[in-house]
């Protein structure tokens, strides 16, 4: 079981950290030019240069293009009117469409963003040998902005993915063990042994969740280990701090493991809360999606995340550097849930059947 | 220093486990429950361990009230739960040790008591418990339950699904135990069993039937009881029960077991009635009542 315990998230965070990318890569693209100008060929050209598009098809009329789009063989395509060059340079503007297929909302978005940057760049190309030189006394003042990306210069999706799916691993692990396991006793009989004992609530809660509790650290370990050799993920921040804060963070989940326990008769219905509360604790970690463009009653419900926390926690400590008193308040926020949790956890486990 | 029970009863939801239970075991008392599956034996267990509080009704183990000391209780009883229900995957002398910290001994300090049954079990210590044999684990269950020196000890089923030998092995060590001043509740649903407690409950429905010793219980068969033979048992059963003085009729190992509405019977009329009923090869002979027959005739 051990061994299962350690490669099994190993393998998790290899391929899932090079696979969990928001980049966009190889969209097709098919194209309508009905002006076949040179003004039209240079922003398919454009396309075809760029490495995110795979300009697969060039279509006669709009409606053979949305066909395509239907069968899924086209992601995107551009659909350039005709007289484009000639309505361009009389009216000096021009509209073009831009047809996204998106059963994918996320990736939708995505190809838009690429596709209007490689038009607009194109635009401002092509502006300069519109513009006749009696209009070159009313050019406008572009305003240029040059984006910094702090904390994460090259914009590399895996340095901040690399910590958050770390998050997850210990996560599920210690919740899917440490909920499992009670209710295992139950199951083969020897917690009726044990209840006629002797021993102590807290003894036997203790006994039984603190070998979670060293393997989710221990998981910890090895995970940034790897995120170092492997992903190359800076570590800014204090390891000590991060170790701190995680002995905390994982009380909070073997609290929540044990209350499960302490409500379910199988294995399997303790396995199937686990998951319920995982799936939703995940998709609103802030670690696939933002949080601030959740609804208002769903960024409320994320409070109670714990995952929440401490993916913001390892990214701050990690890549930002931040100290103790930067986590501070998220920190004893997750103490205080860890306090509620173990408390409940313990008031709802009976030694009586 | 024995178990007492007065008027308990529990239920679960609409199903009355047991309706208004008393008894009384002395101490160091061989003390049977014998019950059919789903009597309540289990139920009154598992109340006298702590483990389950009853709805009504009061209940003392080795003078500790179960309500308000069951620490102590807890200090001072064995329990073997019907199921084999130690660590599988520790091995038996881990299993030894391990219960014997939790209650705070040694497997040194009462070695005596279990040196008996340990002996059996040693040769194998370092096998893992769930890989012994049913009659290997009872052993180790029972050195286990009785590690922490028990004034009384629960035993619920302890010889369900183990072979002969091993029940009569197990039994001879409960009558060593037994000398040893520990009180002893066993239950099992085999009648041959009950012959060998000192005293035994009769319990079916979560109802007492009758509280006696194993003799007295048997004298209290009302009828002459008779062995009936044929080649043809289902045949034999279904003529008898059609019988028209036929008080009661049940089949008992290779025989029927039949009593006679009748003060006198003849047995030469049954014999003939047999014959008119096409079955052969008929005898016919008185025999002693069992325990078993007894239960019969009480659940009747």
């Amino acid at each position: 079981m051990l061994p299962i315990i350690f490669i099994l998230p190993v393998l998790q965070l290899v391929i899932l950290s090079n696979a969990a990318t928001y980049e966009i890569k190889n969209i097709s693209f098919g194209y309508v030019d009905a002006d076949n100008s040179s003004i039209s060929r240079g922003l398919i050209e454009r396309f075809e240069a760029s490495t995110y598009f795979n300009v697969t098809e060039k279509f006669s009329s709009q409606k053979e293009a949305s066909t395509a789009m239907q069968e899924g063989s086209v992601d995107v395509y551009v659909n350039i009117p005709t007289h484009f060059e000639r309505d361009l340079q009389k009216n000096k503007r021009n509209d073009i469409g831009v047809f996204v297929d998106a059963i994918d909302g996320s990736a939708a978005g995505v190809i838009n963003v690429y596709a209007t940057q490689i038009i607009r760049n194109y635009n401002k190309h092509i502006a300069t040998d519109l513009i006749h030189v009696s209009d070159s006394v009313q050019k406008p003042i572009s305003i240029d902005s040059i984006p910094l990306f702090w904390y994460n210069k090259t914009l590399n999706y895996k340095t901040f993915m690399v910590p958050g799916i770390l998050v997850l691993l210990v996560t599920m692990i210690t919740l899917f063990l440490s909920g499992m396991n009670i209710v295992r006793e139950k199951e083969i009989g020897t917690l009726e042994q044990i209840n006629v004992t002797p021993i102590k609530k807290y003894q036997f809660i203790i006994g039984k969740l603190f070998p979670f509790w060293v393997l989710g650290m221990g998981l910890l370990a090895v995970g940034l280990i790897l995120a170092k050799v492997i992903f190359n993920v800076p570590i800014l921040g204090n390891l000590l701090l991060l170790y701190g804060y995680t002995s905390v963070y994982i009380l909070v989940i073997l609290g929540m493991g044990l209350f499960i326990s302490n409500f379910t008769d199988t294995q399997q219905q303790a396995m199937f809360i686990a998951w319920f509360f995982i799936v939703i604790f995940i998709l609103m970690s802030g670690l696939f999606t933002p949080i601030e463009s959740m609804p208002k009653w769903a960024q409320l419900l994320t409070e109670f995340n714990p995952i929440k926390y401490f993916v913001e926690i390892i990214r701050m400590v990690m890549l930002k550097g931040s100290g103790f008193t930067d986590i501070f308040p998220l920190a004893i926020k997750t103490l205080a849930y860890a306090i509620v949790m173990n408390g409940l956890a313990v008031w709802s486990y009976k030694k009586t059947t | 220093m024995g178990i007492l029970v007065k008027n308990i009863s529990k239920s679960y939801g609409k199903l009355t486990a047991l309706s208004n239970i008393s008894l009384d075991v002395k101490p160091s008392e061989l003390y049977g429950l014998i019950g059919p599956d789903g009597a309540g034996k289990t139920t009154l267990f598992r109340i006298l361990t702590t483990l389950m509080i009853a709805d009504k009704g009061q209940a003392t183990v080795a003078g500790y009230d179960v309500l308000k000391e069951y620490k102590s209780i807890r200090k001072s009883v064995g329990y073997m739960p019907g199921r084999f229900s130690l660590y599988q995957d520790l091995t038996v002398e881990e299993n030894l040790n391990f219960f014997a910290t939790i209650f705070g001994t040694t497997i040194e300090e009462n070695y005596d008591l279990i040196k008996d049954i340990y002996v059996q079990i040693e040769p194998f210590k370092n096998r893992r418990a769930g890989k012994l044999s049913g009659g290997m684990k009872q052993k180790l269950a029972l050195s286990c339950a009785l590690i922490h020196k028990p004034k009384v000890l629960f035993l619920d089923e302890p010889t369900t699904g183990v072979d002969p030998v091993s029940r009569k092995e197990f039994w001879e060590m409960l009558k060593r135990l037994q000398q040893k001043g520990i009180t002893i509740l066993v239950s099992t649903p085999y009648m041959d069993e009950a012959a060998l407690c000192d005293r035994i409950a009769l319990i079916q429905g979560g109802k007492i039937l009758e509280i006696d010793t194993p003799k007295a219980i048997v004298g209290h068969f009302p009828k002459p009881l008779y062995n009936i033979y044929a080649t043809n048992m289902y045949g034999l059963i279904t003529s008898m029960s059609h019988y028209e003085h036929t008080y009661s009729v049940f089949p008992f190992g290779e025989f029927v077991h039949y009593t006679d509405k009748r003060e006198a019977m003849d047995v030469e009329e049954i014999k003939a009635y047999l014959v008119q009923q096409g079955l052969t090869n008929i005898n016919i002979e008185a025999t002693q009542p069992t325990i078993e027959d007894t239960f019969m005739e009480l659940a009747k």
